[in-house]
């Protein structure tokens, strides 16, 4: 029987488009290993020592960022934070300047978010080293589909078969294209659930159903996905307000029991309770697995810095 | 003291204006063509006259572009009135129209004499004026039409901005029928369109890039057809790129209103797959639409639906490009691929070759009201030779225009000018191994 390859045949790993479904269950496996070293006392190997992996964050996060920061330094490796702010860009300094000042320091890896799509991609294109699309504008925003590919898998067993609905701001969400993505791939149905305003134009393209009542697009599902409403990419008004958003696309019991018995609401936080989801549904331990997917966030992301660290010079891991 | 006569032999003349195209020379006293036709022979011309032979190439009226940026004043390091002429000459153009928008927005007499002054003094080609239709192209208030149309504004328009407001839109059409002056009026519907980078579709949602919906074009030209009709006015919609939208010119065009339509280049020979992985470059107004788009347009132009094809040469610099996809200027330069790209819809057999120099030379010369843009004798001796056939690869290294923001780097396309005259003088000439020069 073959093997699984061991070596990840990409440097960068700018989107799950273009990933194939080795790619993707290699990254996954790896994954499962790790999530059994961070929960030993001792979470710390040294497989990255002496590597310089730099978070360059152009847009505010707190949860992807500290994911990564962990998930580098249990891996042995210096991480450096830097968050540059967009009004600082703005000063002269452009995406190419900052991209080949960094490069001059020899990091090792970069993980990149920016608030423009494709921009991780152009970076790309300007260093040395290997890159990780920690979220691009509105394009891709590969660990979280990774993570939350994980979660379904350990939880479920498989992805393939599954039917798995995502709700919500379709539109403004990198997590759910790389998500559509990572699903469509790994051989699961994909749904999406959202007023026709949040659903990108020709959404039906992608090889997906869509459906703009929330019980319809429920029925028979196995995994719930919420996205969060993002009120900061919101130009125009989209939906009417937050009350009547609740009210017909807000995940709540009743909409909930449409899904079936054993179904698992995932989100990618943070949270907007009461406008996506109903309080009490987030913290039912039975259904909700978010805080797991804040888990496996940290083993994946540690997966693929190890994965790409594979392709760096003098590379003797195992 | 006797005009300089020259004599164009062994030439293919083609001159869309009569629907010409034969073999045959073509001779011109001074600034001005004397007489052309296929037994125009060395012999019977006598007295002093240089000879040009055309070895078998063609020879058409020079191009008209009705619509190009010119940076000066104002962004001088993108391109200059000098600089821009001398790539509309090395593309075969030899009467170009100098869109307003520039810094500062030519909206008065003064600034419009400068640009036509400085025109005098360095471009190789003739540059036309256009006028900003409403004071700094900000859409409220009309500018000075009488005025700037006798200071020599052969067009009004606010470049890439439509007029949104309908009411100044309607006395702008209105006001412009007491000289009947020509509006040239982008067509795309400002709200729909807004933060729009590419075109609304499949390849946008899948880059995460916000869409430039199609019926943006429809609905604004919609809009102007009403206005047209409604105070009997003529109007040029610039440049228009979706199948609806030329639907929608058609019906008008059928219905005997005066409206003329252009396209631009980009639009007909390339499509939103072509923006790839967030090539900037790629990012033009009208943006790359729809393979069906695409392929309208050129039925348009076949058809005759489409009067004029402009090259939207549109410099920017290095600077506006190297950015994220949302955050790069619009724009592409298009003076030196406009003949090939044009003589592209005929390679592909799907447009005439008359038809195709026809949107180049006499439909834009009629709306300009130029005499040039046709083989007679009389008109100005603004010509063009072009060897229709050679192919060749574009090469952004080797672009004149002083900004290198072309789409088509590495494209294969056949035909190029070969000498480009202007009031009977040489403006360029291609060297025969192919390293072209300015004359």
């Amino acid at each position: 029987m073959a093997t699984q390859p061991t070596v990840f045949p990409h440097k960068h790993l700018l989107g799950i488009e273009g990933l194939t479904a080795q790619d993707i269950a290699l990254i996954l496996d790896e994954s499962d290993r790790y999530v059994e070293q961070n929960r030993a006392v001792d979470k710390k190997q040294g497989l990255l020592r002496g590597r310089t992996i730099i978070n360059l964050f152009f847009e505010n996060s707190t949860r992807t960022r500290t994911s990564f920061e962990l998930a580098g330094k249990r891996l042995g490796a210096d991480v450096i934070n830097m968050s540059v702010a967009s009004s600082s860009i703005k000063k002269g300094e452009t995406l190419i300047d900052t991209a080949i000042t960094l490069n001059a320091m020899h990091p090792d890896l970069l993980v990149v978010r920016h608030p423009d799509s494709g921009a991780v991609a152009l970076l790309a294109q300007k260093v040395g080293c290997g890159v990780i699309n920690g979220g691009d504008g509105t394009h891709e925003h590969p660990t979280q589909a990774l993570l939350d590919a994980l979660t379904i898998r350990r939880r479920k067993g498989r992805l393939q078969g599954l039917r798995v609905a995502i709700c919500g701001d379709i539109l403004h969400s990198r997590v759910a294209r790389s998500n559509i993505y990572l699903l469509n791939t790994m051989g699961a149905h994909v749904r999406l659930i959202a007023p026709p305003t949040l659903l990108p134009a020709y959404a039906d393209r992608f090889g997906v159903e869509v459906f703009h009542d929330m019980r319809q697009g429920l029925t028979d599902v196995d995994i719930v996905m919420m996205l969060r409403l993002q009120m900061e990419r919101m130009h125009g008004s989209f939906v009417p307000s937050t009350r009547e958003y609740f009210h017909f696309f807000g995940l709540d019991a009743d909409k909930l029991s449409f899904a079936k018995p054993d179904a698992l609401i995932m989100h990618p936080g943070p949270m907007n309770r009461g406008i996506e989801i109903d309080t009490e549904l987030a913290d039912d331990i039975h259904r909700s697995v978010i805080h797991e997917q804040v888990e496996m966030g940290v083993a994946v992301r540690m997966a693929c810095l190890e994965l790409l660290a594979r392709h760096l010079p003098n590379w003797s891991g195992v | 003291m006797a005009r300089r006569r020259r004599l164009y032999t062994n030439a293919r003349l083609l001159d869309p204006a009569t629907g010409l195209d034969v073999k045959g020379a073509l001779l011109t006293e001074g600034a001005r063509i004397l007489d052309l036709g296929p037994r125009l022979a060395n012999s019977s011309i006598g007295g002093e006259t240089e000879t040009i032979d055309c070895q078998g190439h063609c020879l058409s009226p020079g191009l008209i572009d009705m619509h190009v940026w010119l940076r000066e004043p104002g962004a001088e390091h993108q391109e200059t009135i000098a600089t821009g002429a001398r790539a509309a000459a090395a593309g075969g153009v030899t009467t170009l129209v100098a869109m307003p928008n520039t810094d500062p927005v030519v909206d008065e007499v003064a600034l419009l004499e400068f640009v036509a002054r400085r025109a005098a003094e360095n471009a190789v080609v003739r540059v036309l004026p256009a006028a900003a239709a409403t004071k700094g192209t900000q859409g409220k208030e009309m500018t000075e039409f009488g005025l700037l149309a006798q200071a020599g504004a052969v067009a009004f328009t606010d470049g890439e901005r439509p007029i949104a407001d309908s009411r100044v839109m309607r006395r702008a059409l209105s006001y412009a029928t007491i000289f009947d002056l020509l509006l040239m009026q982008a067509c795309e519907e400002p709200s729909l369109a807004r933060d729009g980078v590419m075109n609304e579709g499949e390849v946008a949602a899948r880059l995460g890039l916000s869409g430039i919906p199609s019926v943006a074009e429809a609905i604004q030209l919609e809009r102007d057809i009403r206005l047209l009709e409604l105070t009997n006015s003529r109007m040029h919609a610039a440049h228009i790129s979706t199948a609806d939208a030329i639907d929608v010119a058609r019906r008008a065009k059928a219905q005997g209103l005066r409206l003329t339509a252009g396209a631009a280049p980009h639009n007909f020979a390339l499509n939103e797959y072509d923006i790839g992985d967030y090539r900037t470059f790629a990012k033009v107004k009208p943006p790359l639409r729809r393979e069906d788009d695409r392929s309208a347009l050129v039925d348009a132009i076949a058809d005759g639906t489409i009067d004029t094809i402009s090259s939207l040469h549109m410099p920017q610099d290095p600077e506006s490009k190297r950015l994220p996809f949302a955050q790069a200027e619009f724009g592409a330069i298009g003076l030196e691929t406009l003949l090939p790209m044009c003589l592209g819809l005929y390679h592909n057999g799907r447009v005439p070759l008359l038809r195709v120099l026809g949107c180049l030379t006499i439909n834009p010369a009629r709306l300009l009201k130029q005499e040039s843009g046709r083989l007679a004798p009389g008109a100005p001796a603004d010509l063009l030779v072009f060897d229709l056939d050679t192919p060749w690869i574009v090469d952004e290294k080797k672009i004149r225009s002083k900004a290198k923001n072309t789409p088509y780097h590495g494209r294969r396309v056949q035909g190029h000018a070969l000498r480009t005259v202007v009031g009977g003088e040489t403006v360029f000439q291609r060297k025969r191994e192919g390293a072209p020069v300015n004359a």
